[in-house]
């Protein structure tokens, strides 16, 4: 396996291999606390620190920590730092931890967090770890900032609480709704895949004959 | 037969990973129970301490949030009051100064700037459409009015239910409301005093709101009444710290 470099380590977890748009992890969060960009900046920076921390413990006692109860050494480390990040936004800002509700506490199960410490920094340098890490974080914060500023612009008409629209504006709420989110999610999907699609579609007739399909390596 | 089938086990072994077939899985040390054990015993020993520190440090900015939040709820929902008092209820009847606090339903006896009671506040929670709305109202024993109320939490639909909490034109009905509340649809009311027009969109939450209070209220309305007429008049007394 080709060692990555530090660059590498650290863009991964921001776009190419982007948690939330190609992992299609952690969509509890990103359907459910993402009606108002305040609530989703507030839940991607506390995951993002629960990440981080967690993922510069794991990879510093990965030697220490016997295989067998690894996944509760993992779940043990990201509780701690959930209950610390809950604290934290309850004193730091209370009026958004209220509207937050369960879904702090339920960063312990965000498969983002525990994914990334089984794959990646229980096997890496904790310097490697903590880039992975940062990047990945990033990745979902920025995701997290997409939806939010689709949703509440649609739904709400604003944008962190400021008025976009004046007065004439009739918000459309289902966008802050359950709905909302699954429709924000499905087209920011799409817009990807159509990118992706587009970007491929431009790369193959140099690289390929016409008609060959096959990815890079793969059986043909 | 095991105990000579175990040296050959022992011989085959003893060739090391070289000797395994490509099927075998690679050796890997057990670890004994007791390192198990060990390891998260002392990681969860750490991370008690990093918890217990973490609210530590939050704890006091954390108590101050919520004196602060309960204080301008109660100034808010009782109109002007100054200052307020937590009564107890214990055995049926309200004390400021019960044996111990801890499971006991609370009242707020707020204070005008003269230290004459002007109302008291109580919070109330019940089930709303997606989630328990815990609101507070203010409550006038001597004319049985509802001075004002104010939801403290609410996870209702955003954009709906949850403009129960936000909407002023629903808010200020409880202004002066009599009781028990009666809620209306939009251009249904009479023009009475108890009723509470809904907003439209949001039937069911508003109706909780509505039966949150009337609850409340059915519920606790006689101690509060009894505990009222005792410092009604008597507030001279009370803030001289007389023992009620």
């Amino acid at each position: 396996v080709r060692k990555t470099t530090a660059q590498e380590d650290f863009l991964r977890g921001i776009w190419k291999e982007n948690p939330v748009l190609v992992q299609l992890l952690g969509m509890c969060p990103t359907l459910a606390v993402t009606g108002t960009v305040d609530n989703a900046m507030v839940m991607g920076i506390a995951t993002f620190f629960v990440l981080v921390g967690s993922s510069v413990l794991v990879a510093t006692f990965k030697s220490v920590i016997p295989k067998e109860v690894r996944i509760s050494g993992y779940i043990l480390i990201i509780a701690t730092f959930v209950q610390i990040a809950d604290f934290a936004t309850h004193a730091l800002v209370p009026d958004i931890w209220k509207q937050l509700g369960p879904f702090v506490p339920l960063i312990v199960v965000n498969c983002i967090i525990l994914g990334r410490q089984e794959a990646f920094a229980s096997k890496n340098t904790v310097g490697r770890a903590t880039l992975d890490a940062v990047g990945t974080g990033f990745g979902f914060i920025i995701t997290m900032l997409i939806m939010g500023s689709a949703r509440e612009i649609i739904g709400d008409g604003t944008w962190l609480g400021h008025p976009l629209f004046g007065h004439h504006y009739q918000p459309w709420v289902i966008m802050a709704l359950p709905p909302g989110g699954f429709f924000t999610l499905g087209f920011v999907l799409l817009a990807i895949g159509w990118r992706k699609g587009r970007k491929a579609e431009a790369v193959r007739p140099r690289h390929w004959p016409h008609g060959v399909t096959s990815e890079v390596g793969g059986p043909v | 037969m095991s105990e000579r089938k175990l040296p050959m086990a022992h011989v085959h072994g003893g060739h090391g990973n070289g000797s395994r077939g490509p099927g075998a899985p690679p050796i890997q040390v057990e670890a004994s129970s007791l390192r198990l054990v060990a390891t998260l015993a002392v990681a969860g020993a750490v991370a008690g301490m990093a918890i217990v520190t973490a609210f530590r440090l939050t704890k006091p900015s954390i108590d101050e949030h919520n004196a602060a939040d309960l204080a301008a709820a109660v100034t808010e929902v009782l109109g002007g009051a100054k200052t307020y008092k937590t009564a107890y209820l214990e055995g049926g009847t309200f004390t400021l100064e019960p044996r111990d606090t801890a499971g006991l339903d609370r009242i707020y006896v707020g204070y005008d700037a003269n230290g004459q009671p002007d109302g008291v506040a109580m919070e109330a929670a019940e089930p709303g459409f997606q989630d328990v709305i815990d609101l507070i109202f203010g409550f006038d024993p001597s004319k049985g009015d509802v001075i004002g109320m104010k939801v403290l939490h609410n996870l209702e639909t955003p954009g709906l239910g949850a403009r129960i909490g936000t909407d002023s034109s629903f808010l200020d009905q409880f202004d002066d409301a009599s009781t028990p509340l009666l809620g209306v649809k939009e251009g249904q009311g009479k023009g009475k005093k108890n009723e509470v027009v809904m907003i439209t969109g949001s039937t069911i939450s508003s109706r909780a709101v509505i039966k949150i209070i009337n609850d409340r209220l059915g519920a606790i309305r006689k101690p509060v009444e009894t505990y009222w007429s005792t410092i009604a008049g008597t507030s001279s007394m009370t803030s001289a710290g007389g023992g009620l």
